[in-house]
């Protein structure tokens, strides 16, 4: 009998434990203790989340491929892999290494796939930087994804970061990684086919990471709690030699399977493994590569050491696959032999030391989670315009606004990624969306992360809603058509109603935004438990979607190309500042509706916006978002530093709050720029398209005018914008 | 006329090296194992960037001892044609075969940008397209490229007309503002006294086609092509 207290520790209910029991009829092993306690973590299992991520669509207007580790779409003769990932919790304890071993992780899931690793993006959350630990976070973690993504050479091409002090204690960072493959040469996380070898190829084990999944990744952080041994350290040039070593194997045609020794190290690549191909695996442990002496066989089952992968290969083709990874100097070793008992039998110097159904252990309880709307909210929807005063200097505001920094550029942890190793990168990043081509075509790929969380915290079903079609909006302004979505759902303890609540209004959201769009939900994560002692985590599903561009070089950026182009704006200002960065940055408020969603209206501009770019017309589009229309402007003219040029807005006409017109977040906008000769060619597919269309002015000069009527709102030089926006960060953090 | 690209495990623009070679120069290339030792039928080698050996002692530090550094030593005595980029230029100059080191950028962080190099030097085989004084637009990605030799050093490089390159800004000043990582007299690029291997930190296989944003970096090897073909 297992004393409760040391299932406990491992994370285990006593209902879990007797489920145990009932499983094996007898008492487990201390490895098979530790083998159900990672498989049934939150992390592994999904145990509170799988009931409500099978509302999500898996089929869209791309064929689809749904794999165990990851998915993407068919494009021709291509396999696009793609997949976002968490590693929230290490990278709070350990944010240089948590990040690395972040985009080490998602990176593995996409090649063992048979992907080529092609593009990251990431997606930050953190605490103001006013509070010093916030600021070492921030460094410490685009310290890891440069140190860990530079050196493997798939270039960091955009993504996105936002402060807000729910983040305090518990930061966010997630990794999302794009391959291709040939699609005939994609791989399955399968082990099937009695005989067939089992090999362990990578780094070394060692104790690093025990437990890190079913300690670390499913529990709240508490005060004064010493985590670090549960993160584990990355190796990016072992990372690079298992991805050429991989692809190499792969193109032999002799694998099987393979698997990224992950979160549960080799308890979750052999039960899985054999699971999905419905076979078994017998497998011994003092086969397996250890840097560590007198590891006990529960720790070997258990470390998540990075760098590592279990491969399935064809019986007699064992010699031709080690001398590959050899050739790159990594280990490769044959632990074991599929077979068809269905059993996953671990053995230590041939003694057995767990034998465990491998269905049984990847089928974790399903929970039914109760949810309930938070009472909060009541109040926090409600907003009297009454209760903001009137601002005065509409200057100073954009000023401010644009050194926000959620706002702000964020060149200064862009430029220390590399974004242009591989030489597809085609739109760089600080654009709407990164375009990546696609060598050997006229194709490309566009690719954004977005997630507004305090529209999600206000009302997470529209903010869910509009994290996806923002996305889609964003890509589209880079002339894609929006083709696919990964998403990464960052939540609080499922365990609390009102968290849970605020899951399941996500998950709606996002389901009804897809379908709107015709896109498949192809792969995705869930972190749960990302709470602080003080509170948890505005809700966060973080939406990254990707897009197809057929011509490449009609690829599209932000940025004001030249002199005396019109400027217009495809969508409606409407009189809307809840839940805005106005409001946070300015009046310090954090309340009211967000802004209204009219489906019907976002497809028209998309669709107008969109095929306008691609029949070559405009010269820019840009998404207006946090900020609204004065910052989303504001950007446009300095956006690139080389070429700034300015705007005068001088046709707009609204009768409402000026600071609204100005600093509002109303959906469904994008701004445009077109020479002359093209106002009327991009009018007539606004008005095909049914999508509002207005001229508002036009670019030219070394000034940023902005006027209501004959009212003169903003009045700033390029340079006076620009200090704010470029030079903020950088000062924030370094000083 | 042959390029040959180094692999050494690390490398990470050995394929966009070879792609340019391959599908943009249209010239035949083949990559070299770090194991190999024949540079038989070659007439040009290529280090590529990267982190070789993952630079966890010290960049290029490692992979100058790999068995194909020594066919290279004897290559490049014999006058064949050598060009490190970024990674390639920091293990020329742990291999001795370019003089100098390399520091760590001055602001201490990992730099990817596109910046602005001057051609000080149009009288070499890698440059002969280029007209004299011509600014680049080039992209860089590394974290130490922060030149350095000693005094003397660097009267020598002067006095035989070996820096090839300097970073300047889009005008062509050639000053502080526009050093991006500290490099001594904004050094960027030199070749060797006999003029046969070039080094230099920025890309010139990442702006070798319009589609990228610059085509400055393919004269590069326009150059190389035309000057063995004489």
């Amino acid at each position: 009998m297992v004393k409760p207290d040391v299932y406990h520790s491992l994370g285990l209910s006593d209902k879990e434990y007797r489920y145990i029991l009932k499983i094996l009829k007898r008492n487990p092993s201390n490895t098979e203790l530790a083998m159900f306690s990672v498989e049934w973590s939150e992390h592994c299992g999904y145990l509170c989340s799988r009931k409500w991520l099978k509302l999500l669509p898996k089929t869209g207007k791309y064929k689809t491929l749904i794999g165990e580790d990851s998915g993407g779409i068919i494009l021709d003769d291509l396999a696009i892999v793609f997949k976002m990932e968490s590693h929230n919790h290490p990278s709070q304890v350990e944010p240089k290494q948590g990040a690395a071993t972040g985009v080490g992780g998602i990176l593995r899931d996409i090649f063992t796939a048979g992907a080529r690793p092609i593009a990251s993006l990431n997606s930050l959350r953190f605490g103001p930087l006013s509070q010093a630990y916030n600021k070492y976070l921030l460094s410490g973690v685009v310290n890891g994804i440069q140190f860990y993504g530079n050196c493997v050479g798939v270039p960091t091409v955009g993504g996105e970061i936002y402060f807000d002090e729910s983040y305090s204690g518990n930061c966010l960072v997630n990794a999302m990684c794009i391959g291709i493959a040939k699609k005939e040469k994609l791989m399955r996380a399968r082990a099937y086919g009695a005989g067939n070898a089992i090999m362990y190829v990578g780094s070394s084990t060692g104790r690093d990471g025990i437990g890190g999944c079913s300690i670390l990744a499913s529990n709240e952080f508490k005060e004064g709690e010493e985590k670090r041994p549960t993160v584990q350290i990355g190796d990016p040039f072992t990372e690079k030699c298992l991805i050429e070593a991989t692809l190499e194997a792969i193109n032999t045609g002799y694998l099987v399977g393979i698997k990224d020794m992950g979160a549960a190290g080799l308890t979750c690549c052999t039960s899985e493994m054999a699971s999905a191909g419905n076979s078994g695996m017998d497998v011994e442990l003092q086969a397996v590569p250890r840097r560590e002496e007198n590891m006990e066989p529960w720790e070997i089952m258990m470390s998540e050491s990075q760098e590592r992968m279990l491969v399935c290969i064809k019986k007699g083709k064992e010699e031709q696959i080690k001398k590959i990874f050899l050739k790159w100097d990594l280990n490769a070793s044959v632990i074991g032999r599929v077979t068809e008992d269905g059993l996953v039998t671990v053995r230590d110097n041939g003694k057995i030391v767990a034998r465990i159904n491998a269905h049984s252990l990847t089928k974790a309880p399903i929970y039914d989670m109760p949810y309930r709307k938070p009472s909060y909210l009541r109040k926090l929807n409600k907003l009297e315009f009454s209760e903001i005063p009137d601002v005065k200097d509409y200057n100073k505001v954009l000023l401010k606004l644009l050194a926000a920094p959620s706002i702000t550029n964020k060149a200064w942890v862009y430029r220390q990624y590399d974004h242009m190793v591989q030489t597809n990168t085609v739109v760089l990043p600080g654009s709407d969306a990164a375009v990546i081509r696609l060598k050997g075509t006229n194709k490309g790929i566009a690719a954004t992360t977005d997630c507004n969380s305090r529209y999600c915290f206000l009302n997470p079903y529209r903010g869910a809603q509009i994290a996806v079609i923002e996305a889609a909006r964003n890509l589209v302004c880079s002339g894609a058509q929006p083709a696919a979505v990964t998403d990464c759902l960052n939540f609080g303890n499922p365990k609390k109603p009102e968290s849970f609540w605020q899951f399941k209004n996500c998950v709606e959201g996002i389901r009804d935004a897809c379908r709107s769009f015709d896109l498949a939900v192809v792969s995705g994560n869930v972190s749960f438990y990302n709470e602080s002692p003080k509170s948890a985590i505005n809700p966060t599903p973080a939406i990254g979607m990707i897009g197809i561009l057929n011509d490449i070089h009609k690829a599209c950026s932000q940025n004001f190309k030249q002199e005396g182009d019109a400027i217009i704006l495809l969508g409606y200002c409407r009189e809307e500042l809840g839940a805005t960065e106005y409001l946070k940055e300015i009046h310090h408020l954090t309340k009211g509706d967000i802004p209204q969603l009219d489906l019907k209206l976002e497809q028209a501009v998309q669709k107008t916006a969109l095929k306008a770019i691609e029949k070559g017309l405009v010269n820019s589009a840009h998404d207006c978002s946090e900020g609204g229309l004065a910052v989303a402007l504001a950007e446009c003219c300095i956006s690139n530093k080389d070429k700034m040029i300015g705007a005068d807005i001088n046709k707009l006409n609204y009768d409402m709050r000026l600071d609204a017109l100005l600093f509002g977040e109303s959906q469904s906008r994008i701004i445009l720029s077109c020479s002359k000769d093209s106002v009327e060619k991009v009018r007539k597919m606004a008005l095909k398209f049914k999508a509002p269309f207005y001229v508002i002015g036009k670019t030219g000069g070394r000034v940023l005018r902005i006027l209501n009527d004959t009212e003169e709102l903003i009045y700033l030089s390029l340079e006076d914008l620009n200090e704010q926006w470029s030079g903020s960060l950088r000062k924030k953090i370094e000083g | 006329m042959k390029f040959g690209i180094l692999v050494f495990p690390g490398s990470n623009c050995d394929q966009d090296c070879f792609y340019v070679i391959k599908d943009v120069l249209g010239k035949p290339a083949k990559y070299i194992w770090h194991k190999d030792t024949d540079l038989a039928g070659l007439d040009c080698i290529i280090l590529p960037g990267g982190f070789s050996y993952g630079d966890y002692l010290r960049t290029g530090a490692i992979a100058r001892f790999s068995p194909v550094m020594k066919s290279i030593t004897e290559f490049a005595r014999k006058g064949g044609t050598v060009i490190g980029i970024c990674n390639g230029f920091q293990i020329l100059l742990e291999a001795g075969l370019l003089p100098g080191v390399m520091l760590r950028n001055k602001d201490l962080h990992f730099i990817c940008s596109y910046v602005y190099i001057k051609t000080e030097n149009n009288d070499t085989r890698f440059t002969g397209l280029y007209n004299a004084g011509q600014i680049l637009k080039i992209p860089i990605a590394h974290n130490e490229g922060n030149y350095y030799i000693d005094a003397a050093g660097l009267k020598e490089l002067r006095d035989n007309n070996q820096i090839v390159f300097r970073y300047c800004s889009a005008a062509g000043e050639v000053d502080d503002q526009s050093n991006p990582n500290g490099a001594l007299d904004n050094i960027a690029g030199i070749v060797n006294k006999k003029g046969n291997v070039l080094g230099m930190m920025p890309h010139p296989e990442r702006s070798s086609e319009k589609e990228l944003g610059s085509e400055d970096g393919y004269f590069i090897f326009q150059s190389i092509v035309k000057w063995l073909k004489v």
